[in-house]
């Protein structure tokens, strides 16, 4: 690898702090493959209820669970892992606390462990994406400052004056998931494992709403945005396409993001100033999206043909254009009319996984391909285990996304269809009923999505193998002759 | 267009830092913070009173069980919801709800205003196995409910926490909460008995019989059913 066969590469290697991201890189694989597992026995519930297990293991109880694993987990490692990596290289300096570094590594890994027990225990706020319990809460709320504290730091002490954009959308990460955890989380203790909050009805669903939609815009999109800028061009080995694209995609999206949370409650009792309003960024949120896509995508221009070879490639360029798609499919469901047909309703579950698994997965695959043959001083084991990855990751979303669409639709044109008497046409449970065999398709298509992400770890393993995380001695002629062209 | 302006930017992290965190807390301040000051956001309807004992452990229960998960409370203003469910949820509706649980995903059917749906004993049996009620439901089966034994040692505090949060209850209510709980529960068990349903050594003192009274309750602050069923397992009058 380049950065590290050339003596300054060595140099700098040996400054930085390449151990804790070696381990933010493992562990996010590890919750990825916990985490996909866990949505795939839910998936599986939902067409064979039989396989809802006791009182912990049943989907009211497991589905907060997988949630948690792939975004705080999976999403939030490949981030961490990510972000850590490059502020070093962009900043050229080591991070700036070795003991703020592992603190927060220990602290996030503990909290996952301790979430997904207390979830199977039923210690939940109900909060979508915010189901944790204050004791817990307060631990988030810690190690995130950890992780401030370090990157910031470490921007502070950079020796490169001006910041490369991956760094803005993952500064305005931290400090925007800062601000919306701690607001929608408070609450008053009844005991160690209950609370309740201090909001009540609309404003609670106003607050929650507010922040669970900026969870997928600053967990799900801002530092994703932040990988995709810095490891895309490295990969392809060629600039970002535009900075003034990059200028306002960033200053765009982070201002207009916050703005559209009330578009998960059109047709609800929030006043109807708020949805509109909610309705209406939606629909700007679509400019500066896919200003952010194009950057990426002409990025590439010029070095297509490395995407007919190149997976990781292959995994950014599907990664931007799910991006894409569902930052197009979200404005359009924002419309009170679409809405009014897919809200409650599968389509709502197969836009999160378009987003999810075909931006935010695949991008997270492609940061971890390229990190860890170079964490650990080596080549990829198998590029065309990558390929397959790639291809059944891919052949996985098309089956989970597109039966979801045809469920959403369906039932939601069941629920509404009417007699010639104007009596309903179908009961709830005919409308179950119909769309069983989507259930079983989307199972299908997450286990194949779950297989490839097991391909990855064996992949991952072998390279692990043949590689070392000791930054090799120099080869005594590449020095020699180093040091004579200078 | 030049733009040297940006270039400040990129160089102090401070400045960028302040500037971007200042942007995004624009439309949160515009989008929720007027709402707790307009008067129209919330107006108030006369027959919504808090939860009883039984019913605000039936709540926690529900959320326990993740039930909001699958299910909604949120009938929309539309005729074939209305038709299906009873009258839109409404604001005022929501005051006590702490927290609110309207839901995402209507994997079984809304339960805004399940109470007075079915007697109680339907609710029990659908509980323990939803499909000896309706074999095609995918709704997991909660059997488990009927023999945990329902858990009133953290009742009063609730309704002092509550209380502090703005819930209206009375002194008394707060010091009976277990009491009061207690007697509501018999109420169920009655009913459940005449029903004819063995509740077998557990099932009297059951976490079932505080779902129960919650999904009893539910959309009842309103008059809308003709013939409620299950009215004697309301709470407190009202």
């Amino acid at each position: 690898m380049a950065e590290t066969t050339t003596p300054i590469g060595r140099q700098a290697e040996a400054l930085y702090d390449m151990a804790v991201v070696r381990s933010f890189a493992l562990s996010a694989l590890l919750w990825g493959v916990v985490g996909m597992s866990v949505g795939l026995l839910a998936a599986l519930q939902l067409a064979w209820p039989e396989l809802n297990l006791g009182p912990y293991l049943h989907f009211g109880r497991i589905r907060p669970i997988h949630t948690n694993a792939v975004i705080f987990g999976f999403t939030l490692g490949v981030v961490f892992a990510g972000s850590y990596y490059a502020v070093q290289r962009l900043c050229r300096v080591r991070l700036f606390s070795d003991a703020l570094s592992r603190l927060h590594l220990w602290l996030w890994n503990g909290i996952i462990v301790a979430a997904a027990i207390s979830l199977m225990l039923g210690h939940t706020t109900s909060k979508e994406y915010a189901e944790l319990e204050w004791p817990l809460d307060i631990a988030v709320v810690v190690m995130w400052l950890t992780y401030a504290v370090n990157f910031f730091g470490t921007i502070a002490r950079r020796r490169e004056k001006p910041m490369y954009v991956a760094l803005w959308f993952w500064m305005s990460t931290i400090l925007t998931i800062a601000m919306l955890y701690v607001f929608n989380n408070l609450e008053v203790p009844v005991s160690v494992w209950k609370s309740y909050s201090i909001y009540a009805g609309v404003h609670d669903a106003n607050i929650q709403w507010w922040y669970g939609h900026n969870a997928v815009g600053f967990v799900l999109t801002t530092p994703i945005l932040g990988l995709m800028y810095y490891f895309l061009p490295k990969q392809v080995g060629r600039p970002i396409y535009s900075h003034r694209l990059s200028i306002l995609h960033f200053w765009s999206l982070i201002f207009i993001y916050i703005w559209a949370g009330p578009h998960h409650l059109i047709y609800s009792p929030l006043p109807d100033w708020a949805q509109s309003l909610g309705t209406a960024f939606s629909i700007m949120l679509i400019l500066p999206s896919w200003g952010g896509m194009l950057n990426g995508f002409l990025t590439l221009r010029g070095a297509w043909d490395k995407v007919r070879t190149d997976p990781l490639l292959r995994m950014f360029a599907v990664g931007l254009t799910f991006y894409g798609m569902s930052t197009f499919e979200g404005p359009m469901m924002a419309l009170k009319t679409v809405n009014a047909l897919s809200h409650f309703t599968d389509w709502t579950i197969g836009h999160v996984h378009s987003g999810a698994l075909g931006w935010v997965a695949l991008t997270c695959f492609a940061t971890l391909y390229y990190l860890v043959p170079r964490l650990w001083h080596t080549q990829l084991y198998s590029l065309r285990l990558a390929e397959a990855h790639f291809w059944v990751a891919t052949l996985g979303i098309v089956l989970y996304v597109t039966p979801m669409w045809i469920s959403g639709v369906t039932q939601g044109l069941m629920w509404r269809a009417v007699n010639p008497d104007g009596s309903l046409a179908y009961t709830f449970i005919e409308t179950v009923a119909a769309i069983h065999v989507y259930d079983v398709i989307r199972a299908g298509g997450g286990a194949l999505f779950l297989s490839g992400a097991l391909l990855m770890v064996y992949n991952v393993a072998r390279t692990i193998q043949q590689g070392t995380s000791e930054v090799p001695a120099a080869p005594r002629l590449a020095t020699a002759a180093a040091a004579g062209s200078r | 267009m030049s733009w040297e302006w940006h270039r400040p930017l990129e160089a102090k992290q401070l400045l960028l830092a302040v500037l971007s965190f200042v942007l995004v807390t624009v439309g949160g301040m515009v989008l929720l913070i007027p709402p707790y000051f307009l008067q129209g956001t919330i107006p108030a309807i006369a027959g919504v009173k808090p939860y009883s004992a039984l019913e605000l452990e039936g709540r926690d229960l529900y959320i326990r069980e993740g039930c909001n998960t699958c299910h909604s409370q949120q009938v929309r203003p539309f005729k074939s919801e209305t038709g299906r469910y009873g009258p839109f949820s409404m604001a005022g509706e929501g005051i006590y709800d702490r927290p609110f649980l309207w839901g995402s995903r209507r994997t079984g059917p809304d339960l805004a205003r399940v109470g007075g749906k079915y007697p109680d004993s339907w609710h029990w049996m659908h509980l323990v196995d939803p499909r000896q009620i309706e074999p095609r439901s995918n709704m997991p089966a909660f059997a488990f409910l009927t023999q945990e034994s329902l858990d009133l040692s953290l009742t009063q505090r609730k309704l002092e926490v509550l209380r502090s949060l703005g819930t209206p209850y009375t002194d008394a209510e707060v010091q009976d909460a277990a009491a009061d709980a207690q007697r509501q529960a018999g109420e169920i068990v009655a009913s459940l008995r005449k029903d004819g349903v063995d509740l077998g050594a557990a099932g009297a003192s059951s976490e079932a019989i505080a779902i129960i009274a919650y999904l009893q309750r539910l959309g009842r602050d309103i008059r809308w059913r003709e013939q409620p069923i299950g009215t004697a397992s309301l709470g407190p009058a009202r």
